[in-house]
Parts: C-alpha cells; sequence; structure tokens
C-alpha cells in the first residue's frame, strides 16, 4: 500500500523530532523510572497501558516482553508511542515532575519496545500476537482509521473475520494523512496498519459506505458494525477570495511567507511544519489571544522556539489578489473577544495562507443505520464505555463520537467496543 | 584540619588511604602518579613467579544503571620479572620516602620466601603483605586462599616469614572461610604484626545466556573468580569488626572491601581499621578520589570534634552486640512528610507485600485489616491525615499500631528524608532476650507444643 504514496512528498523532508532510542539509551533510561504502585501515569492515558511494567521490562532486556505489555491494552501502540501528546498526558503525570525531576520519557520507550518488537524480532522470537482460529463470525468497520483498526484488530486476534471499508485510497485515517510528518510519516502509518492486516483484518480502500455499499446491507451481512468515519472535510472561512490557486501547499517547494489561521494543535503543527520546511516566515492569526489559543502550552513553546509569530486578535477578512489571481495578502479586522472591530481592516502581506479552524461533522451516514442517533454537536451518540449506539448491531468510536481527540482515545474505543462484542458472544447472545 | 597520618605496626603513613595489591599497585609509574594524587601508600600488586594471565579477566555486576556495584576477577600475581618490580619500588621510595611501599608476596617454600623477603627488603619496602587471600588460580597450585583457609598452615608460614622479617609483616586474609578468627588468630599465634582483609569472594559473576558460558569467559570457558567492590562491603566490615573486638587481636588492622569515598573509610575506621585499601573503586574512576576522601574524612572529624583520624579508630566497636544483648523495649513508628511525598506509593507495595500490612491509600479512610496481622480489627486513617502538596491524597497513610518499625518502607521510599524513623517513648526500662533467659521467661504463646 505503501507504493501509492508519491515518492517525493514534501513531508519526507521533515526530520524525526523523537527518534528510535539505541537499546543502550532505553535501558538507561527505563532504569531511571521508579517502578510506582497503581502508578499515575497509567491513570492518563486513555488506553491504561500498564507503563511501569512495560518500562521495567524494557530495563531488564525484556523487549518482546515489554511490547506486549503495551499490545494488551493497546494494539496502535506502535503509533501511539510518537503521535501520542504525552506532555499532558502519561508523562505530563508522572511522579518525578511534583518532585522538580525530568519526568520518565513514556513515549519514547513505548516507540523503542514496540518498533524493536515488530521491525527487529530477535532471532527465533515467538510472533507477538497469533490469530486464535476462525470462529466464523464477522464484523465490519467504516473507515480504515485508528478507532476501526483497533476494533478489528483485537476481533480479529480473536478469531473474527474483520473487514474493514475505507473510502480513500490509503488506509490509516488521519495517522496516514493528517499527523505532522515530524511524529510520524505516512509510510510508518501504512506499515502499522499492515501490521494489523497480518492478524487477518481486511483492508477494502476505495470502498465508501453509504455510497457503494449501503448501510443497510452491512447490518444484515454482519454480526456487527463498527463507525470510525471520523470527521468530514476542513471547515472554510467563507470569505471573499478564498478559493483561488495558492491556497494548496502541495506544490509548495520553497515557502515564502505563510499565514496559519487558527490557534488549535493542527493549526501549531502546520506552523512547525512550515518553519522546518524552510519558510521565510511563519505566523499564527487568531482570533483571540494567545493566551486562549487551545493548542497545548508544550506545543505552542515548540513553535516559538522554531520561531513561529503569534498574530493575536485578528480576524479574516478576505484574501487579496492580484490581477493574475496570485495572493499578495490577507486582510484582516483587529478583534476583540474574537469578534472583529468595523473599520480596523489591514493587510499582511503574505505567499500562502493555510487554514486549520476545525473539521466539519460527518452527519449523513451515521444517521442511516437505523436507530443511530446525532447529538446537538453533530456526533454520533455512543455510550463512553462500551461504544454502543442506539442500534444494538452497531458501534461507534474516535472523532466521529468525541467531536475529535487524539489517536489514543480512538484507539480505546475501538478496543472497548471489541470487548464488547467479545463479552457479549461470550454470553452466547 | 585534623591530623590523618597514621603508625600501623611502625610504619608511618601521611593518611590511612592505601591503594590495595591490585592493577592500580602494579608499576613504579602508576603508584607515583597516586601519591601526586594523595594516597599515603601502596601494597604493591603481589610479588612472587611470574605468572601467565589469561584474556577476558573481569566481570561486573551493574545495577539499575549504576556500573560496576560488584567486580570479579580471575587474574592472578604479578606477571612481570621481579626485577623490574623491585627497580621500581627502589626508585619510588627514594622520590618519596615519606609514603608508603608495602610489598604483597606469594611463594611456596621457605627458602622462597626468605629470598623473596629479602630481596624486598634490599629494595626499602617498609612492610610485608603475606597473599594468603587470592581464591582462584593461585589456590589451585597450593598458595593463596588455600592458605588462608588452613590456619596450621597460615601459622607456620607466617612464623616463617617472621624469622626473615626486618620490616613489620601483615597477613592478608580471605573471607573464604566459615569464621574469619580462626586464620586471624592463627596469623596473631605467627607472629604477624598486622592483619589486612578482606582479599576477594570466591564467585561466579554471570553466565553468558547467548553462549552459555560462565563470565568472564576465556574462549568456550570460565573459572571461578574473586568478587570484590562496593557489593562486598557488608562483608568485610564485619569481618573486621569481628577481629577488632577479640580480645586475641590486638594487631592493627588495615580494611579493605567496597571502599569508595571517605565514608566508607570512616565506617572502616570506626569499626577498628588503622588503614584502609582500595582496588575496585580506582579501577572504576581513577587515583583521583583520594582528594575527596581525604577532605571528606579531615572535614568529618573536625566536625565530630576529633583532632586525629586515631581518636575515630575502633569507636564503633562498643556499640556492636550480640542480639540477644538488644533492648526489646525500644520502638520506632514510620512517619510520612506530606509534602515531601511524591506519591509512587513503593513504600505501600513494600509494607504490604514485604514487612507489616500497615500503609493504605490516602483515598482510604479505613481498611479492614487481613485476617493474619497483628491484633486489631479495622485500620482508621489517623486523624491528623493531611494531604500532600505534590502527591495529594496518594500520600499513603500509616495504621500506626500495626507498624513494627522495621523500617522497610523508608528505605525503598526514593525520596530523601521523606519517611522519618520517630521513637516511641520508652516504656518501661530496658530489656534483652538475655534478661529473659536469665529469669527464665523465653516462652511466647502459640509455639510448637501449644
Ligand atoms: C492535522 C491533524 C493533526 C493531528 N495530530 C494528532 C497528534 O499529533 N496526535 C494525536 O494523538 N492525534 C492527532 N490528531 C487527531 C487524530 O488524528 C484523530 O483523533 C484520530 O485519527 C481519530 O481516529 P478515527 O479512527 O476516529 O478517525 P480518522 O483517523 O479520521 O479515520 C476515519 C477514516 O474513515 C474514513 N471514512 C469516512 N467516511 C467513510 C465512509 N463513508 N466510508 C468509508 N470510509 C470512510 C476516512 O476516510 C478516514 O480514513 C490530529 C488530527 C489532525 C486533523
Ligand atoms: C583485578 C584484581 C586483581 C587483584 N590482585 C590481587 C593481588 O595480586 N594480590 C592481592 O593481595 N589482592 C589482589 N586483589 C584483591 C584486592 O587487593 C582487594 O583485596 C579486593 O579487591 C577488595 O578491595 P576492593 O573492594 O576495594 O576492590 C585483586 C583484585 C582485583 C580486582
Ligand atoms: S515511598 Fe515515599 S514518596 Fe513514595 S508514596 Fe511512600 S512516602 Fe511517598
Ligand atoms: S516501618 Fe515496616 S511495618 Fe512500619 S510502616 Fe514501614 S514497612 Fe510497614
Amino acid at each position: 500500500m505503501t507504493s501509492l504514496l508519491k515518492k517525493d512528498r514534501l513531508e519526507t523532508a521533515l526530520p524525526d523530532k523523537k527518534p528510535l532510542y539505541s537499546s543502550a539509551e532505553a535501558r538507561a533510561e527505563a532504569e531511571r523510572c521508579l517502578y510506582c504502585v497503581d502508578a499515575p501515569c497509567i491513570k492518563a492515558c486513555p488506553t491504561e497501558i500498564d507503563i511501569p511494567t512495560f518500562i521495567k521490562k524494557i530495563a531488564t532486556g525484556n523487549t518482546r516482553g515489554a511490547a506486549s505489555t503495551i499490545f494488551d491494552q493497546n494494539l496502535l501502540g506502535y503509533s501511539c508511542a510518537r503521535v501520542c501528546p504525552v506532555e499532558v498526558l502519561c508523562v505530563g503525570d508522572c511522579v518525578y515532575n511534583g518532585w522538580g525531576r525530568d519526568p520518565i520519557n513514556i513515549g519514547r520507550l513505548q516507540r523503542f519496545a514496540t518498533e524493536t518488537a515488530v521491525d527487529h524480532p530477535a532471532k527465533n522470537a515467538a510472533p507477538l500476537r497469533t490469530p486464535k482460529p476462525k470462529i466464523g463470525k464477522k464484523v465490519a468497520c467504516i473507515g480504515a482509521g485508528p478507532a476501526s483498526l483497533a476494533f478489528a484488530g483485537y476481533l480479529a486476534l480473536e478469531g473474527f473475520d474483520a473487514d474493514v471499508f475505507e473510502k480513500r485510497s490509503v488506509a490509516g485515517g488521519l495517522n496516514t494523512t493528517g499527523i505532522a510528518p515530524y511524529k510520524l510519516q505516512a509510510e510508518d502509518a501504512l506499515h502499522e496498519v499492515a501490521w494489523v492486516e497480518s492478524f487477518g483484518v481486511q483492508v477494502k480502500t476505495g470502498i465508501e459506505i453509504g455510497k457503494d455499499i449501503k448501510a443497510e446491507d452491512l447490518v444484515r451481512d454482519y454480526e456487527a458494525v463498527f463507525l470510525g468515519v471520523g470527521l468530514g472535510e476542513d471547515t472554510k472561512l467563507g470569505i471573499p477570495g478564498e478559493d483561488g490557486p495558492s491556497l494548496t501547499r502541495d506544490d509548495a517547494k520553497s515557502l515564502g511567507r505563510v499565514l496559519v489561521i487558527g490557534g488549535g494543535n493542527t493549526a501549531i503543527d502546520v506552523a512547525r511544519e512550515c518553519a522546518g520546511l524552510g519558510a521565510a516566515d511563519v505566523a499564527m492569526v487568531y482570533r483571540r489571544s494567545q493566551k486562549e489559543m487551545s493548542g497545548y502550552a508544550h506545543e505552542l513553546e515548540g513553535a516559538r522556539l522554531e520561531g513561529v509569530r503569534f498574530v493575536e486578535n485578528a480576524v479574516p477578512h478576505s484574501f487579496v489578489r492580484d490581477a493574475g489571481g496570485k495572493l499578495v495578502a490577507l486582510r484582516v479586522s483587529k478583534a476583540e473577544g474574537g469578534k472583529p472591530i468595523a473599520g480596523t481592516e489591514h493587510d499582511i502581506p503574505c505567499d500562502l495562507v493555510t487554514l486549520a479552524i476545525g473539521q466539519s461533522k460527518l452527519r449523513s451516514l451515521a444517521t442511516q443505520f437505523a436507530g443511530v442517533e446525532l447529538d446537538a454537536k453533530g456526533c454520533v451518540k455512543a455510550d463512553r464505555e462500551t461504544g454502543k449506539t442506539g442500534n444494538p448491531k452497531v458501534y461507534a468510536g474516535g472523532d466521529c463520537i468525541n467531536g475529535g481527540k487524539e489517536v489514543v482515545n480512538a484507539v480505546a474505543d475501538g478496543r472497548n467496543a471489541a470487548r464488547d462484542v467479545l463479552a457479549k458472544l461470550s454470553k452466547g447472545s | 584540619m585534623a591530623d590523618l597520618s597514621i603508625d600501623f605496626a611502625g610504619i608511618k603513613s601521611p593518611n590511612p588511604f592505601w591503594l590495595a595489591s591490585a592493577p592500580p599497585a602494579n608499576t613504579g609509574e602508576q603508584v607515583m602518579r597516586a601519591f601526586d594524587a594523595g594516597w599515603g601508600g601502596a601494597v604493591w600488586k603481589t610479588l612472587g613467579d611470574p605468572i601467565v594471565n589469561v584474556s577476558s579477566r573481569f566481570g561486573s555486576v551493574d545495577y539499575d544503571g549504576r556500573k560496576m556495584m560488584g567486580l570479579n576477577n580471575i587474574e592472578l600475581i604479578t606477571d612481570r620479572p621481579l626485577e623490574v618490580n623491585l627497580a621500581e619500588i627502589r626508585l619510588v621510595k627514594k622520590r618519596y620516602p615519606k609514603h608508603v611501599i608495602i610489598a604483597s608476596l606469594m611463594t611456596e617454600t621457605k627458602e622462597d620466601w626468605r629470598v623473596l623477603i629479602q630481596k624486598c627488603e634490599d629494595a626499602g619496602v617498609d612492610g610485608l603483605e603475606l597473599n594468603f587471600g587470592c581464591p582462584h588460580g593461585m589456590c589451585e597450585r597450593g598458595m593463596g586462599s588455600s592458605v588462608g583457609q588452613e590456619p596450621k598452615l597460615l601459622e607456620e608460614i607466617t612464623r616463617w616469614t617472621k624469622e626473615f622479617a626486618k620490616t613489620p609483616v601483615l597477613v592478608k586474609l580471605t573471607p573464604n572461610t566459615g569464621d574469619i578468627l580462626e586464620p586471624g588468630l592463627a596469623g596473631v599465634a605467627g607472629g604477624a604484626d598486622g592483619l589486612s582483609l578482606i582479599n576477594t569472594i570466591k564467585s561466579i559473576v554471570g553466565v553468558d545466556l547467548d553462549r552459555l558460558v560462565p563470565v568472564p569467559r576465556v574462549g568456550s570457558g570460565s573459572s571461578n573468580g574473586g568478587y570484590c567492590g562496593p557489593a562486598v562491603k557488608p562483608i568485610a566490615l564485619h569481618m573486621v569488626a569481628a577481629l577488632a573486638r577479640d580480645a586475641g587481636v590486638r594487631i592493627p588492622i588495615s580494611g579493605i572491601g567496597g571502599i569508595s569515598n571517605w565514608r566508607d573509610a570512616a565506617e572502616f575506621i570506626a569499626l577498628g581499621s588503622t588503614s584502609v585499601q582500595v582496588c575496585t573503586a580506582v579501577m572504576h574512576y581513577g587515583y583521583r578520589i583520594v582528594e575527596d576522601m581525604i577532605e571528606g574524612l579531615s572535614n568529618y572529624l573536625d566536625e565530630q570534634g576529633m583532632k586525629s583520624v586515631n581518636e575515630l579508630r575502633g569507636r564503633a566497636v562498643p556499640g556492636y552486640r550480640e542480639w540477644g544483648d538488644l533492648d526489646l523495649n525500644y520502638k520506632l513508628l514510620a512517619k510520612i512528610d506530606p509534602d515531601k511525598c511524591i506519591g509512587c506509593q513503593l513504600c505501600m507495595t513494600a509494607c504490604h507485600d514485604g514487612a507489616h500490612q500497615c500503609i493504605f491509600p490516602g483515598s482510604d479512610a479505613e481498611r479492614a485489616r487481613p485476617p493474619h496481622a497483628h491484633a486489631h480489627g479495622n485500620a482508621v486513617r489517623p486523624k491528623t491525615y493531611l494531604a500532600g502538596k505534590l502527591a495529594g491524597d496518594r500520600v499513603p497513610w500509616i495504621d500506626e499500631p500495626e507498624c513494627v518499625g522495621c523500617n522497610l518502607c523508608q528505605l525503598v521510599c526514593p525520596v530523601p528524608d521523606c519517611i522519618e524513623m520517630v521513637e516511641v517513648p520508652h516504656t518501661g526500662k530496658e530489656e534483652t532476650w538475655n534478661d529473659r533467659v536469665a529469669q527464665g521467661r523465653t516462652k511466647q504463646p502459640g509455639g510448637i507444643h501449644d
């Protein structure tokens, strides 16, 4: 599937910000772990990986065992290790923080364990996971993002036939198409998909449910259906001049002055990527003050260190283009409390504007399933513990139920739904 | 600044810090650099007929990221010709007349000992140390620890050497024996002027799990080695103390085994050593460690109001008692400082699985006691419980009536001074097990015949 990726994608120019530890580095870091009891880091992990246990296993040289501990709780521990905002999850709750000492680099240790055990297993090592014999039951997933892959992967290991339908030509969801490349590149995301496929999961790309296959057909043909469709299209500003040739960064080989609109984590990712690619100047334009930006403090700090500027209290008014349609500036209004002040419009010269103001909700598909409902915000209504929707055969998880969180939340949802399917099975219903 | 100079059986040394007979005291060039760094003396790498060594020679035990907590070696005595060693000793003594050079010796026949001693004394050594300790290689040839383990033989060879020696004779003991007093007293009976201990402990330091051969590996095989370094310090301290308090041993002791800093040295001296010798710590970090040893010991003596290191010698010896003479009514209680606690809860699991099941999570107000524990029913969180500044209600609480004061929790707590063992006011008077024996009150309820 990696052959579907273009060779000279811009992202390949961005180096890994947290490269794989050598085994000596991993061991030295692992040996710092105090091996807390009922550890706070475990509670801070949405998938509740037994972190001190896997770290101690790294310290003893039992890397395969460490990976196994991780996969027990999080089948996508490989990508999570690289994309999780650990500073606000496990690492943020390490007891060393309170003591004023450096917390343990849990993410990098998790990457070491999973990547080493999966990609460089010891000679004659038993496979990390072997699927049980087929039990003759079928489940379907819509979307091949992290939520679906976790659901399908765990059930395939239990002997289910798991089919995953993905409308795009590549699987992996936002892990493949959205995550900042200095964390995880598309190849690595697809490598993880291939690992999940090795348990017998069938990923079928280029099939859009609701269009190519009807919702009710899935419900009829499968034991259970999992909705892991994520969010919809990127939101647009809807202001004059928005639709023009300069709005894509696909062919941007040499970036000039870049403006990134938004104050969330995606906006920061984009700003940092542009800075990393050598843009002449990168500024984030946000309608409120910098303090009110929803991005993580550690990410904002990283952006600042990489030279990203902040334009606060500014609301885009229109795109200014020359006679040939080429973008020359963004016209903005000064803002108070996020609202534009009339008469304060002025131009910020630029060569590229990128939008990172959220994704819309995919409302239409979910409601094609009888009994499945949306909440007021457009999220699929599902039980937070089990992923159960109003239709007993339909589960949902990931961004489509939480409105957009992290990969690890999507994995937790997929896993929990899989566990509910298994629980039902063992009850014989 | 306190006076660090010592007199060891007539051998005067500027300070008590000597290099042990081992690789750091192999050559004249090394010993001179060590003296420049501040070492007061050196026991030369054991002299005798030169041997052949193997490769590799060392293995180590690392612990949680720290290297060489224990070191094991299968090296033999010097592999250099005697005349080369003697020429260097002569030169060092000429350049460093105030520093101590002791020749460590190992050989077989009485005549060998006579010639070896004479040659060394002609070279100007201040004293002799008989290596009856090497537990590998040499013992297979009837030397080293094979002598140290036979008190009669040890006594006889010591007596031979005293016939020939004009300088003080130290006997270096092996710890590979049931009771250290036996070889120690045999040395005294043979006329030794001092005792050095410990030499290394017979050991296999590990196994190469890929090749399934013990380490250190020499081709397809290995051999037992001698263990030393920080890990052996407690064993050495115990043996030094046993000799220091025995009325039959009234000769000076040179303490060896795991000494890495001034604190270790001070402990050996407080338990009766006159000088101390160091090998592993120098092999690990170099001669430079002596700077802190000198400074630290001197500062410590000043702070204790002692003018000379001689005032420290043996001061902890009377503090050693037989178990039966310890006070059974002395009680300690663990106390957690809630504001220092980081909430790791290691104390809790240690107490639950390894002690007396009396530390509980802060979030629990009350816990049912496990049935096998001591007297009372439910454990109730003390009214004084305070959540911590750092850890909130992850600060555990201690069920005080159940705490036996073992101090395991304090030992596992990673935060310095976070758990304190506080004295419970003494009720009544001191009472020892031996008091009870004397009064015929040794029976506890629930015995074998109850
Ligand atoms: C730019 C960006 C950066 C991010 N960075 C991070 C980060 O650093 N760390 C982190 O933890 N999280 C990050 N996230 C969030 C994370 O990517 C998501 O939370 C996560 O991918 C959600 O997984 P999911 O499986 O719910 O949905 P998705 O990953 O969105 O996958 C849904 C899939 O369903 C497919 N699909 C939709 N409808 C249909 C249909 N009808 N038929 C078939 N297929 C369909 C889609 O094509 C898509 O492949 C980021 C998100 C974005 C947008
Ligand atoms: C590599 C090595 C070689 C040694 N060689 C000798 C020796 O030749 N003669 C001797 O008496 N002791 C020898 N020893 C023992 C040391 O002198 C010393 O008694 C022992 O290492 C304990 O001290 P330490 O814990 O400071 O290392 C040797 C030790 C080591 C590690
Ligand atoms: S071991 Fe120390 S820091 Fe950890 S919970 Fe116990 S008292 Fe607190
Ligand atoms: S001193 Fe021993 S018994 Fe008391 S709380 Fe600590 S570990 Fe438990």
